[in-house]
C-alpha cells in the first residue's frame, strides 16, 4: 500500500509527476528537476518532506539511551541544537543517518529517512538502555524551505527572529499560524529551514509559503533535484552512498563520530578500524570523458575493477558529470585517476575535492 | 498532452521516424523526452554502423535517469546529429526537428509497414 503526505492532492494540483519512494507517493519534478535545481540555487525552493520518520525518546535519561545509540555527541551541543550523525551496527556500517533534536537532556527527537523508518525504529527499541523510543511519524509532516531566499521568505510569516536561529539550531514558534519546529537545517547546501508540523498544518502552511514566496520566485521541487544538489554537496544518500556494510569512517563521516565519549553502538569496531587503517573511501570523481557517472558504474583501474560509482549525475550548478564513489584508500587522493566503466567503455576520472560545488 | 506530428512514424519505444526516400530521419518522441525530463547527455553511434531494427544504438542521459535508443527500422547509420554533444537539451525544446539523432539507409523498406501512424502512436499513449 503506497503511503501519501498530507499535501499529495497539493502535489497533484501542481502538476508534480509523481513517482513510489520508499513506499510513498511522492514528487519526482513539477516542471523540470534543472529549473528546480536552480531555484535552489538561486532563490528559494519548497519540498515535502514529510515521509521522514520522527522518533522520541522523553523522560529523564533521554540524552544518555540516545547517545549510546548514535555515533555524535549529545552533550557536547546546548537545548536547542541538532547535529546530524549515525545509526551504527556492531560493526561500524551504518544502519541509518539521522539528524537529532536536543530539546532537553529529557527530551530528544530523531529524524530518520523514509526508507529506513521501520527498520530504525525496531532498531532502536531493541537497542536502547534506558528511555523507551516512541514513534512520533504519523504526528509531523515536514517541509524543506532552501535557498538563498529561504531566510527571508520564512521570516515574513513569523513572529519568531529566525536571524537567531543558527546553523543546526532550532526553535518552536508559528509559521503563517502553523505551529511549527523552526530548523535551520538542509540537504541542499544552501541556507534554509525545515518545518515541522502536525500533518493537518501541512496543506496551509505549504500554500502560505508558495504564496509569499511569489516575490521571491519560489518554486516547488521534487526528489529529482533533491538528489543533484545533495550529489553536488557530496552529502550521502543512505542506500546508495552508506549503507550497512560501509562504515562511516570509510565514508568520510569521522567527524559525525565522537570516539572519545562514552559507549554506542559501533564504537569498538571504529577504534579498530582507525587504528588498523582505513582500506577504502567514499571520493568525488569527476569524468574527464564523455559520460555521466551512475549509481553502480564499477570504477576500474588499469583494467581491474577496484570500486564502485555509489551516485552520480550531470551537476546542474556545477554543469560537469559528476560523482562519488568507494575506492582504495592509496586511490583516494585528490588527483589520482581512473576509469569508470560505462555500458562497456573505460572512461577517464579523476578525484577532486568536494563539494563539487564551490561558494563565492 | 503529447505532441504527435502526423507526418511521422513510430515505435513502442517512442522513437519516432521521418522517411526520406530509402532514408530515415530518427529521434524520441515529446512524450518520451517529457518522461526523461532534462536531457544531458547523449551518446551517439558511429556512422556506418549498420543497425537492426529494434537493436540499441545510443543512450539518452537525464538528469536522473538513463535511456537506451532502439532503431526503429534496419540499415546503416549515415548521419548523425553532432549538435547534440554541445546541446543535448535539443531533445527537449526541439524534438522533432534540431533534435533528430540519427539517419538510417534503410536495408528493409518493407519494415516501414510495421511502424505506427501517428493515430495508433496517440492510442498507444492512451492506454499507457
Amino acid at each position: 500500500m503506497t503511503r501519501r503526505t498530507p499535501l499529495n492532492e497539493a502535489h497533484r494540483a501542481l502538476g508534480a509527476r509523481m513517482v513510489d519512494f520508499a513506499g510513498w507517493d511522492m514528487p519526482v519534478q513539477y516542471s523540470s528537476v534543472i529549473a528546480e535545481h536552480e531555484a535552489v540555487r538561486n532563490s528559494v525552493g519548497l519540498f515535502d518532506v514529510s515521509h521522514m520518520g520522527e522518533v522520541e525518546f522523553a523522560g529523564p535519561g533521554a540524552l544518555e539511551t540516545v547517545n549510546g545509540l548514535i555515533s555524535n555527541d549529545l552533550a557536547r551541543i546546548a537545548d536547542g541544537q541538532a547535529v546530524y550523525a549515525g545509526l551504527l551496527n556492531e560493526q561500524g556500517g551504518f544502519v541509518d543517518d539521522v539528524v537529532a533534536y536536543r530539546f532537553s537532556p529529557e527530551r530528544i527527537l530523531i529524524c530518520v529517512n523514509a526508507s529506513n523508518r521501520d527498520k530504525d525504529f525496531a532498531w532502536m527499541k531493541a537497542h536502547a538502555r534506558g528511555v523507551a523510543p516512541v514513534d512520533r511519524g504519523d504526528e509531523y509532516a515536514q517541509i524543506a524551505v532552501q535557498g538563498p531566499k529561504a531566510a527571508g521568505l520564512v521570516q515574513r510569516l513569523t513572529k519568531t527572529d529566525t536571524s537567531k536561529i543558527g546553523t543546526y539550531r532550532f526553535a518552536e514558534g508559528e509559521v503563517a499560524g502553523v505551529r511549527c519546529i523552526i530548523s535551520r537545517t538542509g540537504y541542499t547546501g544552501e541556507d534554509g529551514f525545515e518545518l515541522y508540523c502536525a500533518p493537518d498544518g501541512a496543506v496551509a502552511l505549504w500554500n502560505a509559503l508558495l504564496d509569499a514566496g511569489q516575490q521571491d520566485g519560489v518554486k516547488p521541487c521534487g526528489l529529482g533535484c533533491r538528489d543533484s544538489l545533495r550529489t553536488e554537496m557530496k552529502y550521502a544518500l543512505y542506500g546508495n552512498d552508506i549503507d550497512d556494510t560501509h562504515t562511516a569512517l570509510e565514508a568520510g563521516l569521522g567527524w559525525i563520530v565522537k570516539l572519545d565519549k562514552a559507549a554506542f553502538i559501533g564504537k569498538d569496531a571504529l577504534v579498530a578500524q582507525k587504528a588498523a587503517g582505513v582500506k577504502r573511501k567514499l571520493v568525488g570523481l569527476e569524468l574527464t570523458g564523455a559520460g555521466i557517472p551512475r549509481h553502480g558504474y564499477p570504477i576500474l583501474k588499469e583494467g581491474v575493477r577496484v570500486g564502485e560509482v555509489t551516485s552520480g549525475t550531470m551537476g546542474p550548478s556545477v554543469k560537469k558529470p559528476i560523482g562519488i564513489g568507494y575506492v582504495p584508500t592509496e586511490l583516494a587522493a585528490e588527483g589520482s585517476t581512473f576509469d569508470v566503466e560505462i555500458r562497456g567503455r573505460a572512461v577517464p576520472a579523476v578525484v577532486v575535492k568536494t563539494p563539487f560545488l564551490k561558494k563565492p | 498532452m503529447s505532441n504527435i506530428p502526423e507526418n511521422l512514424k513510430y515505435t513502442s519505444d517512442h522513437e519516432w521516424a521521418r522517411i526520406e526516400g530509402n532514408k530515415a530521419v530518427v529521434g524520441i518522441t515529446d512524450h518520451a523526452q517529457n518522461t526523461l525530463g532534462d536531457v544531458v547527455y547523449v551518446e551517439l553511434p558511429k556512422v556506418g554502423r549498420k543497425v537492426a531494427k529494434g537493436e540499441a544504438f545510443g543512450t539518452v542521459e537525464s538528469v536522473k535517469a538513463v535511456s537506451e535508443l532502439f532503431s526503429p527500422l534496419s540499415g546503416t547509420i549515415t548521419k548523425i546529429n553532432e549538435e547534440l554533444t554541445g546541446e543535448p537539451e535539443l531533445l527537449n525544446t526541439d524534438t522533432y526537428s534540431d533534435g533528430w539523432i540519427i539517419e538510417i539507409e534503410l536495408s528493409d523498406t518493407k519494415e516501414l509497414a510495421e511502424l505506427l501512424d501517428a493515430a495508433a502512436y496517440a492510442k498507444l499513449l492512451q492506454n499507457g
